[in-house]
């Protein structure tokens, strides 16, 4: 069945079949049984699915044939050894202590120091190296959270990715640094990757993760992210998606979360810039009284195009889910945004909510959301709500009665509109930082970053002003 | 101060203002009376710069110059200042930083440096205990999750810090409890100098209990019918509004 193939000249299917047959002692060199087993299934998966299109209802608003239509590099080799990732990449962020792991071009960029254990049982490591030193752990969560039989992508993402990042926090341990995962692209050539990631946390445990995409080149680079997530019985994550790429990048970002029971998930995905992102976000409650905070904060503009897809799986009686996206599109920028929440016949007393409100700027900027509830429990509490609209007239007078100019009123309108989401982070400098890249961003200075979606034209040492200056004091 | 002369106004082909002529002085209180839809608050958005409306006659001249082509803004930063009736909320921004920023602009304006944060400071602290407003409403969200009261409060916290010449406040007293409208008349009064005026535009009598004005005007059907002092307002409550209709 290839019709879910994107008919082009140069087919990214036929070369990627080439690149799995090729290049197999390369590709699997890490592998163990268990992972060969895995990676073998979803190549069969993906020939069988192949690349998404747009027939596909989940699909449908988000046209990838483009994307695909560029011939890519894959690699199948990890960068040299002797690589100096500071001379590529330094976070900058101002009192942002954090516990930076990179990723260059997919792979674990730290080479000669591949395995972190740290004395409270933490592990950070390269996933590759992670299959053979943790198999039980691998074997226990590795391939059980991500779809590989439904999603194309995702299949493509266990067939083909060959590193990541691997973390493991064990029973109650709560990680007090915050940990910072930066995938940084840096390529003299259009480069197709697939990445992996899987973090697990263990019973009574805390994580605050940061997962920021970066790009230094400036070729057509398509990332397919995976990102399994286990987060154990009564533990807590909190976790952050920063995406500021440049408009020739396709950056599809797929999160598996499972949760156990007593757990919280907090989870925030700012999309300032970026030619294609789409951020799935999965989450699977499977043990009773559970939390799940899942939010959203877009700003696009040009013909940027952002696609969020977040589906709440409620497994177990008594939880809590809460969603909330904003956006804000201008120009040509569309924009998709759909909301599944599915509660199962068990799934008594859950509590659903889920909200998505959208800002068009130009009669030529697009939303497509749609909220779509799938309820089979009969003591639930769900509620919906999509709304999309201009900003408020009244509300621009009322600002501009008070001697704020236009275009200044705009700014302070929006930014009023996006503070309700970046308010949800947690980590006070990072929401400082955030709070300054949206207010940049909303005055149209903030461009794709040169070094990092946390350091945007910091690198010139220029500090971030405002002649309005919108931060409480 | 202000001098309107012939104001014709229509929204979509309707007229609303039908040839207003209204002359304020420097150092007046002036009243605007009358019933629902008979246009008070279209007249005040009209002074105030709101677009979307035909002026199809007339003239608005504020400190002797025709403001007619001047922006909302550019109003407000020649002193014009409008108490909205439904104060809009903004989240994410605290009424600090939105009156800063305002301030700044209109200094900007005015070709003057932002103010000194000390400066600005001891202004806020003096304005609040002026207004006996609480300590904790400056760093609050402007307006968002105010109450009625709070949020006409905030409209005159925000006339104390801007100093307009001429404020224009649209049924600041309605949706007001006793109190609340003692305070906010009190900050009317104190507010008043020799060199500013006020427009009250209300439509009951109550509030002129606590703000005396030295002129009051009844607009009906887009007209201003009569002008007297302030014991018209006591005519118009004893007799009501039929009154004036059977008159004009």
């Amino acid at each position: 069945m290839d019709s879910g193939i994107v008919q082009t000249i140069y087919d990214l299917k036929v070369y990627l079949k080439g690149v799995f047959a090729d290049n197999q002692p390369e590709i699997t060199q890490n592998d163990t049984s268990f992972v060969a087993q895995k990676r073998a299934k979803a190549f069969e998966s993906f020939i069988k699915t192949g690349f998404p299109h747009a027939a596909l209802e989940r699909w449908r608003g988000t046209d990838l044939s483009r994307a695909l239509n560029h011939e890519y590099h894959a690699l199948t080799l990890p960068p040299p050894a002797d690589l100096d990732i500071d001379k590529i990449f330094k976070c900058d962020v101002p009192h942002f202590e954090t516990l930076l792991v990179t990723q260059l071009n997919g792979w674990y960029a730290d080479r000669n120091n591949l395995v972190q254990v740290f004395p409270n049982g933490l592990i950070i490591c390269s996933l590759a190296a992670a299959f053979t030193k943790y198999p039980e752990l691998i074997e226990a969560h590795y391939g059980k959270y991500a779809d590989d039989n439904s999603e194309g992508l995702t299949a493509l993402n266990t067939a083909m990715s060959q590193d990541g990042i691997f973390i493991y926090v064990p029973d109650n341990v709560t990680v007090e640094q915050n940990i910072q995962m930066v995938n940084i692209t840096d390529f003299k050539n259009n480069l197709f990757l697939n990445t992996r990631n899987l973090v697990i946390l263990g019973e009574n445990s805390h994580l605050r993760l940061v997962q920021c995409d970066d790009s230094i080149n400036h070729d057509v680079t398509f990332i397919n992210t995976v990102t399994e997530v286990k987060i154990g019985r009564n533990s807590t994550l909190d976790h952050y998606k920063l995406q500021n790429k440049d408009d020739h990048t396709t950056l599809i970002n797929s999160m598996f979360f499972h949760q156990d029971e007593g757990s919280s998930l907090s989870t925030n995905a700012i999309s300032l810039n970026g030619g294609l992102i789409r951020n799935l976000s999965h989450v699977t409650m499977s043990g009773s009284h559970s939390n799940s905070e899942v939010y959203g904060l877009y700003l696009m503009d040009r013909y940027q195009h952002v696609d969020n897809q977040v589906f709440i799986n409620h497994a177990a009686p008594e939880c809590e889910s809460r969603e909330l996206f904003k956006g804000v599109l201008d120009d040509h920028a569309s924009g998709v945004f759909n909301g599944h929440i599915k509660v199962h016949r068990d799934a008594q007393k859950t509590n659903a909510f889920q909200t998505n409100r959208n800002i068009l700027l130009t009669d030529k900027a697009s939303i497509d959301t749609k909220p779509f509830l799938e309820i089979y429990a009969d003591d639930v509490k769900c509620s919906h709500g999509a709304t999309i609209g201009q900003l408020d007239a009244e509300a621009l007078f009322y600002i501009r009665s008070r001697g704020i100019s236009e275009s200044n009123a705009k700014i302070l309108l929006m930014y009023a509109f996006a503070a309700e989401v970046i308010n949800k982070i947690s980590i006070p400098e990072l929401r400082q930082r955030m709070d300054d890249m949206v207010k940049k961003r909303l005055r149209g200075e903030l461009s794709q970053c040169e070094q990092c979606v946390l350091n945007c034209s910091t690198h010139e040492h220029q500090k971030v002003e405002f002649n309005i200056d919108l931060s409480k004091i | 101060m202000l001098s309107i002369r012939n104001l014709r106004v229509s929204i979509k082909g309707k007229e609303i203002l039908k040839g207003i002529n209204l002359e304020v002085q420097a150092g007046e209180v002036h009243a605007i009376m009358g019933p629902n839809g008979t246009g008070k608050s279209t007249l005040a958005y009209v002074i105030a710069g709101r677009e979307g409306y035909d002026i199809t006659e007339g003239e608005i001249i504020f400190k002797g110059r025709n403001i007619m082509d001047l922006s909302a803004e550019e109003r407000a930063c020649e002193g014009l200042f409008l108490g909205f009736q439904y104060p809009v909320e903004i989240p994410g921004v605290s009424i600090t930083n939105f009156l800063r920023t305002a301030i700044n602009e209109q200094r900007k304006y005015k070709g003057l440096d932002p103010v000194p944060a000390t400066e600005f400071l001891a202004r806020m602290e003096e304005k609040k205990k002026l207004l006996e407003l609480q300590e904790k409403l400056a760093s609050r969200s402007v307006n968002e999750g105010f109450s009625g009261g709070e949020k006409k409060k905030n409209e005159i916290f925000q006339m104390a810090m801007l100093e307009p010449s001429l404020a224009i406040l649209d049924e600041t007293d309605s949706g007001l409890d006793i109190d609340a409208l003692r305070i906010v008349a009190t900050g009317v009064n104190k507010l008043r100098r020799p060199d500013n005026a006020t427009v009250v535009i209300t439509h009951y009598q109550r509030l002129l209990e606590y703000i005396v004005p030295d002129v009051v005007h009844v607009l009906f059907d887009g007209r201003i019918v009569k002008s007297g002092g302030k014991e018209l307002a006591l005519q118009l409550e004893e007799k009501g509004y039929e009154w004036i209709r059977n008159e004009s």
